[in-house]
């Protein structure tokens, strides 16, 4: 049974194709060691392996996936790690789920998230931390920690969460595993609970760059439920580039410098990438993102103030908890808001209604909607002489459960080199680098909106120069905490 | 920056009661992140566009056809307070 685990997704569904394995006994392994979680990245886990009448045909031939706990999913708990939302079972079942159901990849299980997805830790989640697999004393990254936790620790063969400022990406640096984030508007948002809607993107987290490939091909698309979703122009190619010949990577030393607060050891790592890249053929040339130190800010504004009338939904009257506030309905509203969402929430909503409301509006809310202007100019500049920008993730690699937690500015610093992509709206990848103090690193490559194909074979090339061992903490050697 | 009555304000706008540590814990951690967030209005933003949506879409329109709708007994499954086919509240205009 441990070789089904060994297996990528790609490589367990060819064997599937190839009739060598059963894709329910595949469910099955995995099904058992989602229901043994001890990282508790599991919020639900499917009760059994489901009909595999015809999934051999299937493109993603019955190899399961495993999915961030805000994508709705008729009959199945979707609580977006609030309790305002506990126990929640939605009559309707979000699009890329069902594309990935309908390409032949059943539901594994939930995976627990910050909750409504705001968190770089996982410890917001109203459904208890993440455990990291590589080390259990330390947070997996979020808010898609518990899907990152779970495809590093070899819970699942693969898994989909949603990044809105970083939130696949930095999980997937700290957990050693890819993280796609797809240009906004590739994939539907239909059934995603709400975060900051003209930023919450969905994409895969897998073990390795093709598993990114197999499973985005099969979520893009446009759909009459998301108006802001696109045709993606052309098929997602499965990535084979085995250099970088040609390719010009710029370094931006707006992000890179002494205001990044890069550790060294991730520092160390993100350079013998460069190194790498530059053996592979690739041309390396620092640039200019003037803007995107400012980036974090402008987000800080967007998002909570985007956040604040998405959570507004949450009103005690058409489903999730109601706490009984009889003498009148705003009494009602205010006691089922206190008592269901938890400090990081409040914190948001308080952010984004101050900077929406009255007087305010122009000051912060607009000044943040003109930096985002900027930077995507910024960015679209520095695509005229560079195929793609490449960064560490995160500034860091996993920190100890509770070290930041009493800190909102120091957490959301950890997003300070993923959200100038998220506020542009273009594609970014995280693929492993390779370990600092025993911890995982990631690399970020970002490129122009829709280039995914470029970008997942650049990042493939690499990723076969790096040689990037995830296995320790499959085989459950990161249980043991040093 | 921040101070007590503006976190109160605040709080009934988006319909949130804060207990008395919540108000003061508030206050203080918003202006902390106000004081950063603070730095992009010393940005020369003259004359620059706001992006509201990196998307360069509008009016996006789906044919005008009815569909099936869920049915209400499914909707209302989910309700804290499902009351004669509705949704059962209290009264807004007690007190």
């Amino acid at each position: 049974m441990s070789d089904l685990i060994d297996l990528t997704a790609a490589q367990a569904a060819e064997r599937i194709g190839a009739g060598e394995i059963d894709s329910a006994e595949l469910f099955e392994a995995y099904r058992a060691r989602a229901a043994a979680d001890e990282l508790n990245a599991f919020t639900w886990v499917a009760g059994g392996a489901p009909e595999s009448n015809g999934r051999a045909a299937q493109p993603l031939k019955g190899v399961p996936i495993a999915v961030k706990d805000l994508f709705c999913t008729q009959g199945v708990p979707s609580q977006s790690g609030s309790k305002i939302l506990e126990g929640y079972r939605p009559p309707y079942t979000a699009t890329v789920i069902q594309k990935l159901a309908d390409a032949g990849a059943p539901l594994l299980g939930k995976t627990n998230q910050d909750e409504f997805a705001m968190g770089s830790s996982n410890e917001n989640s109203g459904f208890g931390p993440v455990l990291n697999p590589w080390d259990r004393r330390r947070v997996p990254g979020g808010s898609s920690g518990g899907s990152a936790a779970a495809v590093a620790a070899g819970l699942a063969p693969w898994a989909i969460g949603t990044d809105t400022g970083g939130s696949i990406r930095q999980p997937a640096a700290l957990c050693g595993i890819v993280g796609l984030k797809p240009t906004y508007g590739a994939c539907s948002r239909y059934g995603m609970i709400a975060f900051a809607s003209s930023l919450d993107q969905a994409g895969p987290l897998t073990r390795d760059v093709t598993d990114a490939a197999s499973l985005f091909r099969h979520m893009v698309g446009q759909d009459p439920h998301d108006s802001t979703s696109l045709e993606y122009p052309g098929p997602v190619e499965l990535p084979s580039a085995e250099d970088l010949k040609g390719i010009r990577l710029g370094v931006p030393e707006d992000l890179t410098g002494a205001e990044g607060g890069i550790e060294p050891g991730v520092m160390d790592s993100f350079k013998q990438t460069l190194a790498l890249a530059e053996r592979l053929g690739a041309s390396i040339e620092p640039c200019r993102l003037p803007h995107a130190p400012h980036a974090l800010s402008a987000y800080y504004l967007i998002a909570p103030a985007e956040a604040s009338a998405n959570l507004a939904r949450f009103d005690a009257v058409r489903y999730g908890l109601r706490v009984a506030g009889d003498e009148d309905l705003t009494t009602m509203y205010s006691r089922t808001r206190e008592e269901g969402f938890g400090a990081e929430v409040k914190r948001r909503i308080m952010l984004g209604t101050y900077a929406l409301s009255s007087g305010y509006y122009d000051a912060y809310y607009g000044t943040a909607q003109k930096v985002r202007t900027r930077i995507s100019d910024d960015f679209r500049a520095a695509f005229e002489r560079f195929d793609f920008i490449v960064t560490p993730t995160s500034p860091c690699t996993a920190f100890e459960l509770g070290s930041k937690i009493d800190d909102p500015l120091a957490m959301y610093l950890n997003d300070f080199l993923a959200v100038p992509m998220s506020l542009a709206g273009i594609p970014a990848i995280s693929i492993p680098s390779g370990l600092s103090d025993g911890l995982p690193v990631g690399f970020q490559l970002a490129g122009p909106a829709f280039s995914e194909s470029r970008l997942i074979d650049a990042a493939y090339a690499l990723e076969r120069a790096i040689e990037f061992d995830g296995s320790r903490p499959i085989t459950g050697a990161g249980g043991d905490a040093p | 920056m921040l101070d007590k009555a503006q976190v109160l304000h605040v709080a009934r706008l988006a319909r949130l009661e804060l207990s008395d540590a919540d108000v003061e814990r508030m206050a203080s951690e918003l202006s902390h992140v106000l004081d950063h967030i603070e730095k992009i209005r010393e940005l020369d933003l003259e004359g620059v566009p706001p992006t509201s949506h990196v998307v360069d879409v509008v009016n996006v329109l789906r044919a005008d056809e009815p569909t099936p709708s869920l049915p209400r007994e499914v909707i209302l499954a989910a309700a804290p307070e499902p009351l004669n086919d509705g949704f059962g509240v209290p009264s807004p205009g007690a007190q």
